[in-house]
């Protein structure tokens, strides 16, 4: 099912939390949703679940609109909030039981449900444990096990790993990855580096509005433009170097980094690549090159560019 | 339906879980089973086979055990965020709040029928006017549902369990009290408007065996007033 979200408008007040946003997330597919806090991540969340009402714009999930169908979409729709709020003085396998019963489930199948999910999400040794006895980690695989127990096509996750160890980090990854392959996923997080692991598409968001949508390498272009290389040259004279890098055709700015080393900062033209010319000057002149380091530009960087200001 | 008695049943699970069920049913059963056995105008004292007293004593406790039961059931969603997670199961407003109000309201109920056990000694003492006994268990049931529906309209309102509760004792004492006496000393319309708001004089008309439709329509109003403000507020809190 896919989730078709236009022109989106949440106010709070007079503050505008999400200003007209649209977006289309298609079945099999994993967006991650990054911005700073207070940007709108978890608003534009919460309208796609129902739980918020927009103020304009309308959200369609498959054919169905928040608006006419909110029951039929809550069945398709598993939902872990931010901060994971559960009843902490039940037990999980009750908990897990009034879920599946909440969606439906055929009583002949909740049984053998609420076991996949236990053994899916790790929970094997505290099943019997009430939700407020477990640690924070296991507190999140039951939130995850309740978004994941009716097996619905669409799946938002607000901060799915928070409080969770590497480990941990590491299978949930996976498990979303696994799902994503069949279902809509969108995730919010704030580790760059999660979103990108995980995500077939990263939108961010900044103060309500889009601000870049796309894969991780085409952010990556877009925000680069320009090679930056960064290049030592052993043996041969510092200056001589700097003059002979300055006549290759392709380099724009050439800048020491260390004169002591012979290393210097390359930035070529745009969209041309030095790399090649610089190892051929090297050849020619029996120059010897010790490193060649691109310089990547990070999703870290693209996403301050992006939110700074 | 269905979900309704979903909703119902992980609230009566709670209440047991919690020890909030078996702390009001020994004090319930304690209270009203003392007046009525024991001390003051007791059966023995008023020497008739009737359960007046305990319909009195029942009157006043569930009063103030009701607010005590209700203050949690929205207070505590809102405080913690579970609110969140649950309308966004497939369960619409109107069977949460259904749920919730159930779930107390049967919760009395097997308070009530711990009672039964007082009819049927008061049966073996001497006559006892069985319709009576009867309708003054209807009341009692009518006048929890009312209290329960503003409790649960109390706890809706904010975060705060403890405000949910004084706010319900504060909407409540007006019902259960002060109209009745304002009534008392004011005539014309204004005294006969305010006669009819009194909780009080609807439920002494039932539990003296009298069952009128002006006494259900009562009841069934101020029941149907506070669910709908409650629905009103888990509205307002999603837009």
């Amino acid at each position: 099912m896919d989730i078709i979200v236009e022109n989106l408008t949440k106010k709070f007040g007079t503050q505008r939390a999400v200003d007209n946003v649209s977006f289309i997330v298609k079945t099999g597919e994993v967006l991650g949703f990054l911005g700073p806090n207070g940007a709108g991540k978890t608003t534009t969340m919460r309208a796609i679940t129902t739980f918020l009402t927009p103020n304009e714009g309308t959200i369609k999930i498959g054919n169905l609109s928040i608006y006419d169908h909110p029951d039929e979409i809550k069945k398709h729709i598993g939902y872990l909030p931010e901060n994971n709020p559960l009843y902490q003085d039940m037990p999980v396998i009750d908990y897990l039981k009034f879920t599946a019963e909440l969606y439906g489930i055929e009583k002949s199948k909740i049984k053998s449900k609420i076991l996949e999910m236990v053994n899916l999400c790790g929970l094997e040794g505290e099943k019997h444990k009430k939700i407020g006895e477990l640690s924070k980690g296991y507190q999140q695989r039951v939130g995850l096990a309740q978004a994941l127990i009716h097996d619905p096509e669409v799946l938002i996750f607000d901060e799915p790993t928070a409080g969770l160890d590497p480990n941990q980090i590491v299978e949930i990854r996976k498990l979303i990855k696994k799902i994503g392959k069949e279902k809509t996923v969108i995730l919010s997080s704030h580790i760059l580096a999660e979103v990108e692991a995980t995500c077939d598409r990263i939108m961010i968001i900044n103060k309500g509005k889009i601000v870049a949508d796309g894969t991780s390498e085409e952010l990556r272009k877009h925000a680069q433009g320009k090679e930056i290389l960064k290049i030592t040259i052993e043996d041969g004279d510092v200056n001589e170097i700097f003059k002979a890098l300055q006549k290759i055709d392709s380099i724009e700015v050439v800048d020491f980094i260390d004169k002591n080393l012979n290393s210097f900062e390359i930035q070529s033209k745009p969209e041309m690549s030095s790399k090649k010319a610089i190892f051929k000057m090297c050849v020619e002149k029996a120059w010897t090159l010790t490193e060649l380091t691109p310089f990547e530009t990070k999703l870290e960087d693209i996403f301050r560019e992006l939110t700074m200001n | 339906m269905k979900q309704i008695w979903i909703i119902s049943k992980r609230e009566l699970q709670s209440f047991f879980n919690s020890l909030m069920a078996y702390i009001m049913l020994v004090a319930f059963l304690g209270f009203s089973g003392f007046f009525t056995w024991l001390f003051g105008s007791d059966v023995f004292f008023v020497k008739q086979a009737s359960l007046q007293s305990f319909f009195g004593i029942a009157y006043w406790t569930l009063f103030f055990f009701i607010p005590a039961l209700t203050m949690r059931l929205f207070a505590e969603e809102n405080r913690s965020g579970t609110i969140e997670l649950l309308v966004t199961k497939p369960v619409n407003d109107w069977q949460l709040v259904l749920g919730k109000f159930l779930s107390t309201l049967l919760l009395i109920i097997i308070a009530l029928v711990l009672t039964l056990p007082y009819y049927i000694t008061v049966a073996n003492l001497g006559p006892v006017d069985h319709g009576a006994v009867w309708s003054g268990y209807l009341g009692l049931i009518l006048m929890s549902a009312a209290y329960i529906s503003i409790g649960i309209f109390t706890s809706s309102i904010s975060n705060n369990q403890i405000v949910g509760y004084m706010l319900a004792l504060f909407i409540g004492i007006f019902f259960q009290i002060i109209f009745g006496l304002l009534a008392g000393n004011l005539s014309g319309l204004f005294g006969s408007i305010l006669d009819y708001l009194s909780l009080s004089t609807h439920f002494e008309s039932i539990s003296r065996g009298v069952i009128d439709t002006k006494d259900l329509i009562y009841f069934l109003s101020i029941i149907f007033i506070g669910l709908v403000l409650t629905e009103g507020n888990l509205a307002k809190k999603r837009i």
